[in-house]
């Protein structure tokens, strides 16, 4: 029982991360209806800004300021990221077919995994601790402080968006260009604002995980976004795209699924769950647990 | 009847030049061994590029995963060889000696062609029931998958890559089955499947009101280009005589989808272009090699926003510079007279 649950833990650790970086997929996928191949890249640039932050203030000691400061400081990086790419690559094809959106989305992609290949270097860095570490024990379970963070961290960032996208205009515009990105137009919404700021909410939040992630795993490297990217979308698969709230309970169940199966059964079918996980549901739910089926229309 | 003449011309004029090539019909015409072998190595790129085509270009359906089926090829028919080409090869001892490992070659690749299928069914029924874009997601997630799964059995070498395969494939083969291809999507992009393919691509909705089983037909075109990549794999192995879960990994599939967009999604003369161009630039840019990537993934990016449509667009080479005819499946509107 122990063992379950100290398993239970790791998995929501990890799964937290999955979700943060599949609520970018999702928020994207809701207005543009793209996969943004790039989120997983964006995800890893916010590790390295992260990373590059933290060793700017390793003079000091590890404290709370410093972990906070690190955090905004890679959020609102990525952000500005997210909205370049938006700008630069994706809003000249937007009225194109969805197949040259995709495959712009690839080479946006390909692109910043090779630049950031030639700026960082192949090899994996070892990112500095930001917060003085603890253990602790709460019924036999080992929970490090970096778990504690991660979990913590990623349910205040999850409530935030939740409050930011019921409760602000800007949310409501948001979710009225999810429904129907015509009419809110029609409505007056200005849609390109909307999807900006879409981009860089989810840019940020991705950009958040990628910091968690180094402090959990401290080993990141310009290749780490392609994996994590990729079950972070089947986890918003799962929880049914475009639906927020199916994000995050999809990163969860896939993050525990993965660490279930590591911990049971053998850490060979570690990358080979979440794939799994996708192609059933493609055959029995392909609208996501949460999702709706949405009609097509001619 | 005159596709199948000018396939037989195509057949011996490339025997010849194989003899021309090797060295061993006109004695110091022989060609130097790297340009040989770059030239090889363009042949297979072009089988995988025109099978990609059939699925990415003509039916409209995003898969990412064709280097996952090429390693199934490439390791199925390298298994064959080493574990039962020498019981086969004595068996035929009524052949003439290099007829003998020919027919095991093309029994290798035949296997090869045939696991690349069934898998392309299994990943293909799943995903291309639903829109497009989650094809893309299950066969890059499935080209993974397959690379770390073979990268697991030891009994084709593991981590250490499989070698000891015998050298079966040549310039001749490489570009029989480069044109065999060719044939193969030609003709049923030119069938009235490849119309209904062609129509599921322009509109998948309209397509399935004018009574199209569009899942039926978007799984026998992945399942087809599926086995030609599985084809181009085993050839692969057999002309390199090693092989390595490395060659497979999702940059190799990118590098054929390159290929493909570059040349043009929906023309085949564009994705033999685009190969050979994907060929040249990378062997010429060789000192370059860490930008080369950046290079082409910039290309693309530019490419979509100022040519969607690829070089040749949806055109064959010919219509491309006459213009006049239409193309097969070029966009509704855009074109003349048929």
């Amino acid at each position: 029982m122990t063992t379950f649950l100290q398993q239970l833990v790791n998995g929501l650790s990890l799964g937290s991360i999955y979700a943060l970086i599949a609520l970018g997929y999702t928020m994207v996928y809701g207005v543009l209806r793209l996969i943004n191949f790039a989120h997983g890249d964006v995800y890893m640039i916010g590790a390295y800004v992260g990373y590059y932050l933290s060793r700017r203030l390793q003079g000091r000691e590890p404290s709370l300021t410093s972990a906070i400061l690190v955090m905004l400081g890679s959020m609102i990086a990525c952000a500005l990221l997210g909205v370049l790419i938006e700008r630069l690559a994706y809003r000249p094809v937007r009225r194109e077919a969805r197949l040259t959106l995709l495959i712009t989305a690839i080479g946006v992609s390909l692109f910043i995994e090779n630049v950031a290949q030639l700026v960082f270097g192949p090899d994996p860095r070892f990112f500095p601790s930001l917060a003085p570490r603890a253990d602790f024990r709460v019924a036999g379970v080992r929970l490090t402080s970096e778990q504690v963070t991660v979990i913590a961290v990623s349910v205040l960032l999850m409530i935030l968006l939740r409050l930011f996208i019921m409760k602000t205009r800007t949310g409501k515009a948001m979710r009225a260009v999810s429904f129907s990105l015509d009419a809110a137009k029609l409505m007056g919404i200005s849609t390109d604002w909307i999807i900006s700021v879409t981009f860089a909410l989810g840019s940020a939040l991705a950009a958040a995980a990628g910091v968690l992630i180094g402090m959990q795993i401290p080993k990141i490297d310009p290749l780490m976004g392609i994996m994590y990217g990729l079950k972070a979308f089947v986890a918003a698969v799962l929880g049914g795209i475009g639906s927020i709230p199916g994000a995050v309970l999809g990163g969860l169940l896939i993050g525990t699924s993965e660490v279930m199966v590591v911990g049971y059964l053998s850490s060979t079918y570690r990358e080979a769950i979440a794939f799994a996980i996708l192609i059933l549901v493609l055959i029995l739910r392909p609208q996501g647990l949460l999702g709706r089926v949405h009609k097509e229309k001619v | 009847m005159k596709v199948w003449l000018s396939a037989a011309g195509v057949f011996a004029g490339l025997f010849v030049l194989n003899g021309v090539f090797m060295g061993s019909l006109v004695p110091g015409l022989a060609m130097p061994p790297y340009l040989l072998q770059v030239l090889c190595l363009a042949g297979i790129n072009i089988t995988l590029a025109v099978s990609l085509n059939l699925i990415n270009g003509f039916t409209g359906q995003f898969s990412i995963g064709h280097a996952g089926f090429m390693a199934i090829g490439a390791y199925a028919s390298a298994y064959f060889t080493v574990t039962f080409g020498q019981a086969l090869r004595s068996a035929l001892g009524f052949l003439p000696p290099f007829a003998r490992d020919n027919v095991v070659l093309l029994v290798a690749l035949t296997i090869g062609a045939v696991l690349a299928a069934i898998a392309g069914f299994f990943v293909g029924v799943p995903s291309l029931r639903l829109r497009g874009d989650y094809l893309a997601i299950v066969t890059l997630g499935f080209g993974e998958i397959i690379r770390v799964f073979i990268l697991n059995i030891d009994a084709v070498g593991g981590a250490r890559g499989y070698s000891g395969i015998p050298k079966l494939a040549n310039f001749f083969w490489i570009y029989a089955f480069a044109g065999l291809t060719i044939l193969v999507v030609y003709r049923i992009v030119h069938s009235s499947f490849g119309r209904t393919l062609v129509a599921i691509r322009e509109d998948e909705i309209a397509a399935e009101a004018m009574g199209v089983h569009t899942t039926r037909a978007k799984v026998i075109a992945f399942v087809v280009s599926s086995a030609l990549a599985g084809v181009a794999g085993g050839l692969f192995a057999h002309y390199l005589m090693y092989v390595h879960t490395n060659s497979f990994t999702f940059l190799r599939s990118f590098e054929i989808i390159i290929m493909v967009v570059i040349g043009g999604l929906g023309s085949i003369s564009g994705s033999v272009l685009g190969a050979v161009l994907f060929i040249s630039l990378t062997e010429g840019l060789r000192e370059f090699a860490q930008y080369r990537m950046v290079l082409f993934s910039l290309l693309l990016i530019v490419l979509m926003i100022v040519r969607p449509q690829g070089i040749l667009g949806h055109k064959e080479f010919v219509t491309f510079l006459t213009k006049r005819r239409r193309s097969i499946g070029a966009a509704p509107g855009t074109t003349g007279n048929a």
